[in-house]
């Protein structure tokens, strides 16, 4: 019987080397696999590539794996936050590397590794400092600008539930990039709020199936919800 | 010269808005324009983090964690929302979608190149999030700004000296003096506010300006 769940979100990572590639899900801390990334942080490969929307809020999560110096790279969209004093003070310093890419640029090419696309043409980003030394090309008029795939050796994400065989759904607008995370990365890791017997998870509404998910680490329910349900903010 | 507050230029800009059309509003002041869209007019709010349908902010006890804007604001859900992957929310901005996408901007030129993504400060923190995809992507790219930076020069220029977000994207600016018109034909004053005239807008901006008629 087929079962992706890891006792622990360390043993999970374990197998994570020096040098590697990781994507994390989340927009902020919206949809961030917190518990996948402090288990990260703890376990310690360095020299590590950081794929992600944004470059670690506050101290916690993400920031909390820059602040231990072991990214040498992160790719990103949007860095600069209010909250954002740890990549800050890393990348003024130059201890820490930035390719800064359009969001959806950013999306397209983790999706084009997903779906074994070799590069594509996109108008975002023509004529703008952010495309310069690349290829550019007019199609029918327009001009596009040649981009090639992200991808990683592992793939860290969030979601809601899930089940054994990696069947998973997500919750409102912490979906985000985990989807094409989840299908661009050798080893895709999910943490989920909960764990669902199979078939209970309705077949039409799977919004990533269980092919791109490798492993499962249980995290248990968040402090705002009861069996998945919203029921008031805790803060 | 005077104008109007930022409210009242969110009034106007929802004014412009129809039914049926689906909308992006940029960070910053755009976002005020959502609290004067009439109740009579169906429009459908598209945030870039990933959802059609967006409602105004929550009560305090009712903040979700799990649903939030494009500048991490806490929002709600309408009835018919619907919530999709970043691909998919740049396919429906890139793939021409959206029928408006309303932006703040540092500057903008007379040929409607767009500049809202850096200063091009040299330790400054680059940051671009989804404002290129949306100037290049969107039918219809409005920018919303007052009409003089912090510096009381003028964001409305002949040139950007900022770096670009997307070239010749911007057809329209509501600016608090005055809403123009970016077209094939040059730079046109559609309404002046308050009791700034056209010659006084020739005087502030520099640059060939017309009367729309």
């Amino acid at each position: 019987m087929i079962s992706k769940v890891k006792a622990s979100a360390i043993s999970a990572l374990s197998d994570i080397q020096d040098g590697a590639t990781v994507m994390i899900s989340g927009f902020g801390h919206v949809g961030q696999p917190v518990q996948l990334i402090d288990a990260l942080t703890e376990f310690g490969p360095s020299e590590l590539t950081i794929v992600s929307n944004n470059a670690g809020n506050g101290v916690s999560g993400l920031a909390a794996l820059l602040s231990t110096g072991k990214v040498r790279k992160v790719i990103c969209s949007f860095p600069r936050q209010v909250d954002s004093q740890v990549f800050d003070s890393l990348y003024r310093s130059g201890v820490i590397e930035l390719e800064l890419v359009p969001q959806g640029n950013l999306s397209e090419r983790i999706r084009a590794a997903a779906s074994g696309i070799g590069a594509f043409y996109t108008p975002t980003g023509f004529g703008t400092q952010l495309a310069e030394g690349k290829e550019v090309r007019e199609i029918d008029g327009r001009n596009y600008v040649l981009e090639f795939p992200i991808r990683a050796d592992y793939a860290l994400i969030s979601a809601l539930h899930g089940d054994r065989i990696g069947n998973l759904v997500y919750r409102k607008t912490a979906r985000n990039f985990a989807p094409m995370m989840a299908a661009a990365a050798s080893v895709t890791v999910a943490q989920i709020d909960g764990l669902v017997d199979i078939g209970a998870l309705d077949p039409e509404s799977i919004v990533t199936p269980g092919i791109y998910v490798d492993r499962i680490v249980v995290v248990g329910e968040r402090t705002w919800l009861h069996n998945g349900q919203f029921i008031g903010s805790t803060s | 010269m005077s104008g109007l507050s930022r409210d009242e230029l969110a009034a106007r800009v929802a004014s412009d808005l129809w039914e049926g059309a689906y909308v992006n509003l940029g960070i910053g002041a755009p976002t005020r324009v959502a609290k004067f869209i009439s109740d009579e007019v169906e429009i459908i709010l598209h945030t870039e983090n990933g959802m059609l349908g967006m409602g105004p902010p929550p009560a305090p006890e009712c903040v979700d964690p799990d649903l939030v804007d494009a500048g991490k604001s806490p929002v709600t859900e309408l009835s018919g929302a619907s919530y999709f992957s970043q691909a998919e929310s740049f396919a429906m901005i890139r793939g021409g979608h959206l029928d408006v996408c309303i932006m703040g901007a540092f500057q903008v030129s007379m040929q409607g190149d767009l500049a809202n993504w850096s200063t091009g400060e040299v330790d400054a923190i680059p940051a671009v999030g989804g404002a290129m995809d949306l100037a290049v992507g969107a039918k219809v790219v409005w920018v919303m700004t007052d009409l003089l930076d912090h510096q009381d020069q003028p964001k409305l220029v002949a040139r950007c000296s900022y770096p670009i977000t997307a070239p010749a994207c911007v057809t329209r600016i509501y600016s608090d003096l005055a809403i123009f018109e970016i077209t094939s034909n040059g730079l046109f004053v559609r309404e002046r506010f308050a009791d700034t005239t056209t010659e006084d807008l020739r005087a502030l901006l520099g640059i060939p300006l017309e009367e729309l008629q």
